[in-house]
């Protein structure tokens, strides 16, 4: 009787967790969230993550104090759909750029970058329009609307 | 930007790790384009050393790996470590943290590290981890580093597709004995005492030793699994751990085990690609209305029992028992399953 009940129990996990399964695939997104330069606040990035695990997606985490080099090269590996940048030391506009720049180098581009933490308004619309990032999202942001904007810039690959 | 399966065989062979980490991701979402790759790579992989890391949770796997991996760089060893964290059942997502304690490797190119969730398997592994392996190892990795999710009893799998099995514990006033006590005990080729500058190490390491001396059926020419106390935040410990896997590996190749357990790989790894498909098989039967859902209803009905209709799926799947070899044999399989299960109730 035991046997039937794990059976029963894994064609029911099966069944709810490929939410998105296409023709037999059982694609997942997977997004890699960063800490680049030298603050020390997670608080705020680990929330993120948890909404985003929470709506299905794998989510890595970089831990603190990264370097623009070792994050994309994580980025490479771990061949995410999305990389997640938290900064709330002031330092974005020479962090973003270079970790951009990185991307460009490793022929990387496909990864949709989005930003979050401490970012002025102003400074967000030059990452946007001039250095390629997707989308900065400001203090207060609703979680779901980063689950949202994700989910619908995966649908449209 | 996708790549076909020859681009991808053949810059992996080339070192691109980019190729590499695609290709992962292809089996992990297992998409069938993965296959021809696969089919290419399988004769390149078989060169490097595969070390299961496993153990209670907190004990301190990623942080022994990391130090370990680090040992083998300074060596010239190149270095694939897969670190598989659980995944919701109920989302399907993972939160997934191991290389917050492998910061150190990150910028290194001779250490690939990919992070795994172990999307709904059981036994700590996720059901595409072995072709992950066989491609780092194809991928020219000298050792393989399997760090599994630290679920403590349940986590044996690692065992099947391992050289080497490595059991991670740390004292804690008698936890580390609970810890290990259920069948990892049998499984460990070499056990680690982590975080051992703590109160009650030497104890935990006597404790340890004491229950592997005592294991039965150990005979003079069989290995004895050593007992190793480390601190791997300092990096103590972590010599002693890698010279150990290096004579474990001696012991396999010199003892003639070596080619045993390739063969008991390859034997579980077949058979878990072959319940992935049956089950499948099975679950696309049971949703068809003529083959499943009938039989459902006559089940819901009472007409018939779950074991004949099992029965019928299994003759539906594999043939009726005369017309092929393989039907009869499931049928006889099933059969025989269900009568044990009977005589045990």
């Amino acid at each position: 009787m035991s046997s039937i009940n794990i059976i029963c129990l894994s064609l029911w996990t099966d069944r709810t967790k490929t939410g998105e399964k296409r023709g037999g695939m059982e694609k997942r997104i997977r997004v890699f969230l960063a800490k680049p330069g030298l603050d020390g606040h997670d608080r705020g990035v680990l929330i993120v993550g948890q909404a985003l695990r929470d709506a299905g997606m794998e989510v890595i985490y970089s831990g603190l104090k990264q370097t623009p080099e070792n994050l994309v090269e994580a980025t490479l590996q771990e061949d995410v759909d999305v990389l997640g940048l938290s900064i709330l030391s002031g330092a974005h506009m020479a962090l973003i750029p270079r970790i951009m720049e990185l991307l460009r180098e490793s022929d990387a581009q496909d990864v949709t970058v989005i930003a979050g933490g401490v970012i002025p308004r102003e400074d967000a619309e030059v990452l946007v329009a001039e250095h390629g990032v997707s989308r900065v999202f400001g203090p207060g942001t609703d979680t779901r609307e980063i689950v949202a904007f994700i989910r619908e810039r995966e649908e449209q690959r | 930007m996708k790549d076909s399966p020859n681009d991808l065989y053949r810059k992996l062979l080339e070192g691109d790790r980019r190729a590499a980490a695609r290709l992962i991701t292809m089996v992990e979402n297992a998409d069938p384009q993965a296959r021809q790759a696969l089919e290419m790579l399988h004769r390149h992989s078989g060169g490097g050393h595969i070390v299961g890391m496993t153990g209670s949770p907190g004990s301190g796997k990623s942080t022994l790996t990391c130090r370990l991996a680090r040992h083998y760089r300074d060596e010239d060893r190149t270095v694939g470590i897969i670190c598989v964290d659980p995944s919701s059942p109920f989302t399907g997502g993972a939160l997934l943290g191991d290389r917050v304690r492998m910061q150190e490797l990150s910028g290194d190119p001779g250490v690939f590290i990919r992070s795994m969730g172990s999307r709904g398997a059981l036994g700590g592994l996720s059901v595409a981890t072995n072709d992950v392996i066989n491609i780092l190892d194809a991928f020219g990795k000298d050792v393989i580093i399997v760090e599994t999710v630290g679920a403590g009893q349940v986590e044996i799998e690692v065992v099947k597709y391992a050289h080497t099995c490595i059991v991670v514990t740390m004292p804690g006033g008698g936890d580390e004995i609970q810890a290990i006590k259920a069948g990892i005990l049998e499984i460990g080729d070499i056990f680690v005492v982590n975080k051992s500058d703590r109160d009650g190490a030497p104890r935990a390491v006597a404790d340890l030793e004491m229950m592997l001396e005592t294991k039965p059926g150990i005979d003079e020419e069989a290995w004895k699994p050593p007992v190793i106390s480390t601190v791997a935040l300092s990096g103590e410990g972590v010599g002693e751990l890698a010279d150990a896997i290096a004579a474990h590996r001696a012991f396999l190749v010199q003892s003639g085990l070596m080619e045993e357990k390739t063969v008991q790989r390859m034997k579980a790894e077949l058979l878990e690609i072959l319940k992935v498909r049956v089950s499948r098989a099975a679950e696309n039967a049971l949703d068809e209305d003529e083959v499943g859902a009938g039989l459902i209803g006559r089940m819901s009905a009472r007409e018939i029992d779950p074991h004949s209709a099992a029965d019928e799926i299994v003759e539906y799947l594999f043939g009726a028992p005369d017309s092929n070899p393989g039907g009869h044999q499931a049928a006889q399989v099933w059969k025989a399953d269900n009568s044990q299960g009977r005589d045990n109730e």
